[in-house]
């Protein structure tokens, strides 16, 4: 196994064995495909784990996800949006979790899109709370996965840094910034 | 609505579109009473600036009636307020250290990519200035919507006209900014390059700051003689060579802090542009020189140089030996308006700044398409110009 011999974080090597190391450990990872994206966020760490681990919560800032529903503490239901007023769905298995800490988990067998990673908080002094998820996905590949690229509308990696963008704005203000004018634009952004 | 759109280069129109409303607890619908255009709009006008869109409403300095509230905003209606053209939110880390142009929360998630690709972080959300900065509808209209209403705008005392202090919103505190970011030293000369509003409120805001000499280079007569008015000396830069006449002027040593107040309309924004322009080797003593490169081979060893002219990409021949050679600081930045605000509200009252001298037109909303074909044609004669939305179209008045 390759062993970095710098700080810089695995997700950002060029390195595809330092990067493949990393993501062994997400545990049941969904995939092969890297994201690391990290936040700084002006508000108490244990704020903002209680506000993610709430995933009914997480369409508030997520802009491609419909709904999320809880179906019991471990397990919970996902229906992403796609182009033409459809949805693609999946369900979500947590499969690590420390209070205040870090939130795992991993979508089950039968996903239309695989995916797992996991969320993790840490103290940062008088700035507030560092946020990092980490996101281990299947790359879309061949025509089913350019279909695929097409419902999630973004690249995954754009879409998690402007979702923990929202986060950062929802917590530290109490709304998601909007340019829009009229009620009619907010909607037709949201859509 | 009427509201001042923009179509293309040197395309605006006002037309008619539907009303903003409140989509955020902490917004505010404010009905504009007064509203100018800035140098920068002219930057919108003459197509330099990328991502607009035709039909953005512009404007970034106004000023009005609170008409409408969310239920986190801390306004009342009927409040007069003056609106910075910064959106900040007031409680990321950059707004609590009152670097409210930093401000992380201002700008709608997707458009901060933008600024990411550009700059290496994403940029603060500004009223009227392109989807770069957010795509927020401006305030040259007769409604606006601002959001975090409770954090920017200030709220104006009676017996204060709107002309007193509208430039509240933008062109006083970056003078005043550009003159603070000088590190001005009591005895000091202070150099400042273009006298447009901000260049001419950095004037005003280098003598109260202590300034012995202020010296102001342009070549409109008229401007120039508003620095004049101020106590400044002068330099006109189609007369007189700027930096032998600096020399001479400071004894052979160069100002003690220079001010860019022009930025990238002066002479183009793009490089190749500015390299055409360059006279071979010395990039001295001729009038096409970007204006900032300039300021830097003025300035005395170890002084200090304020930018607060917009530059929006990458220079060429930036004179950086000159810059560590001689030992120079450089500060710059969009303006914290928010931070500026109450003291110069203050200052203001106090009569120890005065603005209502650099307004030359007054006129309807409704002819704002000629207010900036006029601005931008005859820089001049017309130093601010300020649209009413109470005006009936026609109704123009210049000052005196
Ligand atoms: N930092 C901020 O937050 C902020 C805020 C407002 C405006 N600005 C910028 O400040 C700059 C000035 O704004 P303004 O409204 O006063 O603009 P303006 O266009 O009215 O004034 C610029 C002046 O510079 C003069 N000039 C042109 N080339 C020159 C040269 N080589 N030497 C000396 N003078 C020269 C012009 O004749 C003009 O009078 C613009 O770049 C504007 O975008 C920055
Ligand atoms: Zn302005
Ligand atoms: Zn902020």
């Amino acid at each position: 196994m390759a062993t970095a011999k710098e700080d810089a974080p695995p997700t950002t090597s060029k390195v595809r064995e330092v990067r493949d190391a990393k993501t062994r450990t997400v545990q049941d990872a969904q995939g092969s495909s890297l994201i690391g994206r990290t936040v700084t966020i002006n508000r108490p760490r244990a704020e903002l784990y209680a506000y993610w681990r709430d995933f009914a919560r997480l369409p508030t800032f997520m802009d491609n996800v419909q709904q999320v529903d809880v179906l019991s503490p471990k397990l919970s239901h996902w229906v992403v949006k796609a182009p033409g007023g459809r949805t693609v769905e999946w369900d979500a298995r947590i499969t690590e979790e420390k209070d205040g800490e870090l939130i795992a988990w991993a979508s089950t067998e039968d996903a239309d899109v695989p995916n797992s990673g996991r969320i993790e908080f840490r103290d940062a002094g008088d700035r507030g709370t560092i946020v990092t998820a980490t996101i281990v996905y299947d790359p879309p590949a061949g025509l089913v996965g350019k279909v695929i690229a097409k419902m999630l509308q973004r690249e995954p990696a754009i879409q998690a840094r402007r979702d923990l963008r929202r986060f950062k704005q929802l917590m530290e203000t109490g709304e998601v910034a909007t340019s829009s004018r009229t009620r009619a634009q907010l909607e037709e952004e949201k859509a | 609505m009427r509201a001042l759109t923009w179509h293309g280069k040197h395309d605006v129109r006002v037309d008619t579109v539907d009303d903003p409303e409140i989509l955020k607890p902490r917004d505010a619908i404010i009905k504009i009473t007064s509203t100018a255009i800035c140098g920068s709009d002219l930057h919108l006008y003459d197509g330099f600036i990328p991502t607009m869109k035709a039909g953005d409403i512009l404007g970034h300095e106004f000023m009005g009636e609170v008409v409408e509230t969310g239920p986190k905003s801390t306004l009342q209606k009927g409040q007069r307020v003056v609106v910075p053209f910064t959106i900040a939110c007031g409680s990321c880390y950059h707004c609590g250290k009152h670097q409210y142009s930093a401000c992380d929360n201002g700008n709608p998630a997707d458009n901060q990519d933008i600024g990411m690709e550009l700059y290496g972080q994403p940029m603060s959300g500004l009223f009227g200035y392109s989807h770069l900065t957010g795509g927020y509808a401006g305030g040259q209209a007769e409604y606006v919507r601002v959001p975090f209403s409770d954090v920017g705008p200030i709220v104006v005392p009676d017996g204060l006209s709107d002309d007193e202090v509208l430039f509240l919103s933008d062109i006083l505190p970056t003078g005043w900014q550009a003159a603070e970011n000088a590190d001005i030293e009591p005895g000091d000369t202070v150099a400042v390059w273009g006298c447009g509003p901000v260049g001419l409120f950095a004037v005003q805001s280098a003598f109260l700051m202590g300034a012995a000499r202020v010296i102001a280079i342009d070549h409109f007569p008229r401007r120039l003689e508003l620095a004049r008015k101020f106590g400044a000396e002068t330099i006109n830069f189609e007369e007189s060579k700027t930096y032998e006449a600096l020399m001479e002027m400071t004894g052979g040593i160069g100002p003690d802090a220079v001010i860019d107040a022009v930025g990238l309309e002066a002479h183009g924004f793009f490089v190749d542009n500015v390299v055409d322009q360059i006279k071979a080797s010395l990039m001295l003593g001729t009038d096409r020189i970007h204006s900032i490169r300039q300021a830097i081979v003025a300035c005395r060893k170890g002084g200090r140089v304020s930018m607060p002219a917009v530059y929006g990409g990458i220079v060429d021949k930036f004179p950086l030996g000159a810059f560590m050679e001689k030992g120079l600081t450089l500060k710059t930045g969009q303006t914290s308006v928010q931070h500026y605000m109450p003291g110069l509200l203050n200052a203001i009252v106090e009569g120890k700044i005065d603005t209502t001298f650099l307004i030359s037109h007054r006129m309807s909303l409704e002819d704002a398409p000629k207010g900036y074909k006029m601005f931008h044609d005859n820089q001049n004669e017309v130093t601010k110009v300020v649209l009413k939305p109470g005006f009936d179209a026609g109704t123009a008045i210049a000052a005196e």
